[in-house]
């Protein structure tokens, strides 16, 4: 069952997104940092906006793929809830779904700032899910 | 933190040997209550960071340490590039040049008691501040170019503040060295909507009032006075700065073999000062560097608007701007001799002594301001730096009281709009955008900064001069 979380670090948030592929898991992450900012549930899915990536290895891709979405965030004044990742290789090519930043209806909490290489991993479990995680400052 | 490997020099300083791969100790100035209270991060990565090349004299750990990004947060260090010393964009930060900036207001807390709903107002609505806020000022590639060079200067060249402001920044207001063109398209659009505006998380801007005063001579020298009230702004270099430390961290984690450099821990991306990232580096941090004091200047003039509408009486001088994340060349005695070092400031302020020529002269005899942001609804402090203080922490002290518990436990624990209630019961009136945003911020969620002060002063790498307390506090 794909899911994202939340885990602790003192100064920030950690993101952790599980899937039974890095794809999915990288769509829960992109959840877990949309929900930093809000409850996802409450962001309309009115605009497509296309990411494409590649790194040297499948954890900076992790934080390529959320510094990427940070960025579109940033720059658009927007919020993403529904995200579709299809991972080749170490290349990421993603469709984010959103829409502009409300700021009654989203309330948001803080701003991310970035992903970081803290507790950044991308790996399987032993249950065989997928775990991509990491640190995002805020 | 496990503090058996410490050996105890006095009360509120503690020496960890240098072992293994640490090329120089560490030395932490925090009484034993603080150590206990750091997580083990801290000395895990203080250590990592003794481990770098051309690192001179110790790792150091202020106060306030805690898990950061390679570095502590409230870490120091400084390299030798003639050592093969090397530059981190960790150890300077993904906030650039984030600060705190100190404005006297000429008021008494009675001037300002009456009217504090009317100014808390005024002021939410006048100084953007959250996600999703603009600034007034959007600027072009040109523009966006030249307040990269002139930082605070440039602001005030176009009418926000006045030359006066410019003494009593850190680099007179403007960072030399900047270098715009190694500053990214991404990182510049990132900031195009964004100058003059607060932030969100820890970010805020506090109307206070000194509370007591501890170094009457000292106080007396800054124009401080119980009951005289301040504003204090706590903000950063925004979109870009974020943008900045987003990309060279990157780079110089891929890097880092390249340069034969033995990363203890991929978080700790640096690069050695001479090579080509390492200098690029440097020119798109003090452009970061510059966008901060420009970004704080802005601030400071919608500040001056508010007040100038609400209280006309009062003048808003600034008393000093101090930053927390830089990487600063610099002179420094080491064992007699005098040497250009490269020092790091994660979370950890500057605080120059007493006699520094980078002074204004009407500080140089009482040292540099320190200015220590609290946390919302807590309390701040100004200090000063001490002429010990040279030696034993390349000038440096801490910058506010540090989390003690995470987010994520904080906004379990408290509700935004009862603290909000409780606040205003003792007083102070909060305006958030976001209550969860304040629930974070509990002032539970941090650790006592009257600890972390009274550490550092007794360590001697600042002075106690004034307490302040918050009237009014708005933030992102």
């Amino acid at each position: 069952m794909p899911d994202w979380e939340h885990f602790p670090h003192e100064a920030d948030i950690g993101v952790r997104g599980r899937g039974e592929s890095p794809d999915i898991a990288f769509e829960q992450a992109a959840l877990g940092l949309t929900a930093v900012v809000t409850d996802p549930g409450r962001v309309r899915n009115d605009e497509q906006v296309a990411i494409r990536c590649e790194a040297p290895n499948l954890e900076i891709l992790l934080v390529d793929w959320l510094n990427a979405l940070i960025y579109e965030m940033n720059t658009r004044s927007m919020l993403f809830g529904r995200f579709r990742v299809a991972i080749d290789g170490l290349r990421l090519s993603a469709e984010a779904e959103g829409e502009r930043i409300d700021r009654l209806r989203h309330e948001p909490v803080v701003e991310p700032k970035g992903a970081t290489f803290t507790e950044l991993r991308v790996g399987r479990d032993d249950d065989g899910q997928w775990v991509a995680q990491c640190v995002v400052d805020v | 933190m496990d503090i058996t490997p410490l050996q105890q020099i006095s009360k509120d300083e503690w020496r960890l040997p240098a072992t293994g791969k640490m090329r120089a100790p560490v030395i932490f100035y925090a009484d034993r209550a603080l150590l206990d209270g750091m997580d083990e991060k801290v000395r895990t990565q203080a250590s990592n960071v003794a481990t770098l090349p051309g690192i001179v004299k110790a790792s150091y750990v202020m106060p306030d340490g805690h898990w950061g990004y390679g570095f502590p947060i409230g870490g120091v260090a400084g390299f030798d590039a003639s050592e093969g010393g090397v530059v981190s964009a960790g150890g300077v930060g993904f906030d650039i040049s984030c600060g705190v900036r100190c404005l006297r207001t000429g008021l008494r807390a009675d001037d300002v008691e009456p009217v504090k709903e009317r100014l808390v107002e005024a002021l939410f609505r006048h100084v953007p501040a959250g996600l999703g806020s603009t600034g007034q000022v959007h600027l072009d590639d040109a523009e966006m170019t030249e307040m990269l060079l002139g930082g605070a200067r440039w602001a005030i060249d176009r009418g926000y503040g006045s030359r006066e402001d410019l003494e009593r920044i850190e680099e007179r207001g403007s960072m030399r060295g900047a270098e715009p063109a190694h500053v990214s398209p991404k990182a510049r659009s990132r900031q195009q909507d964004e100058m003059g505006t607060l932030g969100s998380g820890n970010h805020y801007l506090e109307v206070q009032r000194v509370a007591e005063v501890f170094a009457p001579d000292v106080a007396s020298a800054l124009s401080l006075a119980v009951d005289d009230v301040v504003v204090s702004i706590h903000c950063g270099s925004r979109g870009l700065g974020h943008q900045i430390g987003t990309e060279y961290l990157r780079e110089m984690a891929i890097a880092a073999a390249k340069h034969g450099i033995d990363l203890p821990d991929r978080e700790l991306a640096c690069a050695p000062l001479r090579s080509e990232v390492g200098r690029r580096y440097l020119g798109a941090m003090r452009a970061g560097i510059n966008c901060a004091l420009a970004n704080r200047q802005i601030i400071t003039h919608l500040t001056r608007e508010v007040f100038s509408d609400v209280l006309p009486k009062a003048e808003l001088p600034l008393l000093y701007d101090v930053s927390h994340n830089t990487c600063k060349e610099e002179e420094h005695v080491v064992d007699g001799v005098p040497r250009r070092l490269f020092i790091h400031r994660k979370g950890a302020t500057r605080a120059f002594g007493p006699g520094h020529p980078e002074l204004p002269v009407q500080l140089r005899d009482i040292g540099q301001p320190v200015l220590i942001g609290g946390s919302m609804g807590t309390e701040s402090w100004v200090l000063v730096g001490t002429a010990e203080g040279m030696a034993l922490s390349f000038g440096s002290a801490c910058h506010g009281a540090g989390r003690r518990m995470s987010r994520h436990r904080a906004k379990k624990q408290w509700r935004g709009s009862k603290l909000i209630k409780n606040l205003a019961h003792r007083g102070i009136l909060v305006r958030s955008v976001s209550m969860r945003g304040v629930a974070e911020e509990a002032p539970g969620a941090y650790k006592d900064v009257r600890a972390v002060v009274a550490s550092a002063d007794r360590a001697g790498i600042a002075r106690k001069v004034a307490r302040l307390e918050p009237m009014v506090c708005i933030k992102g």
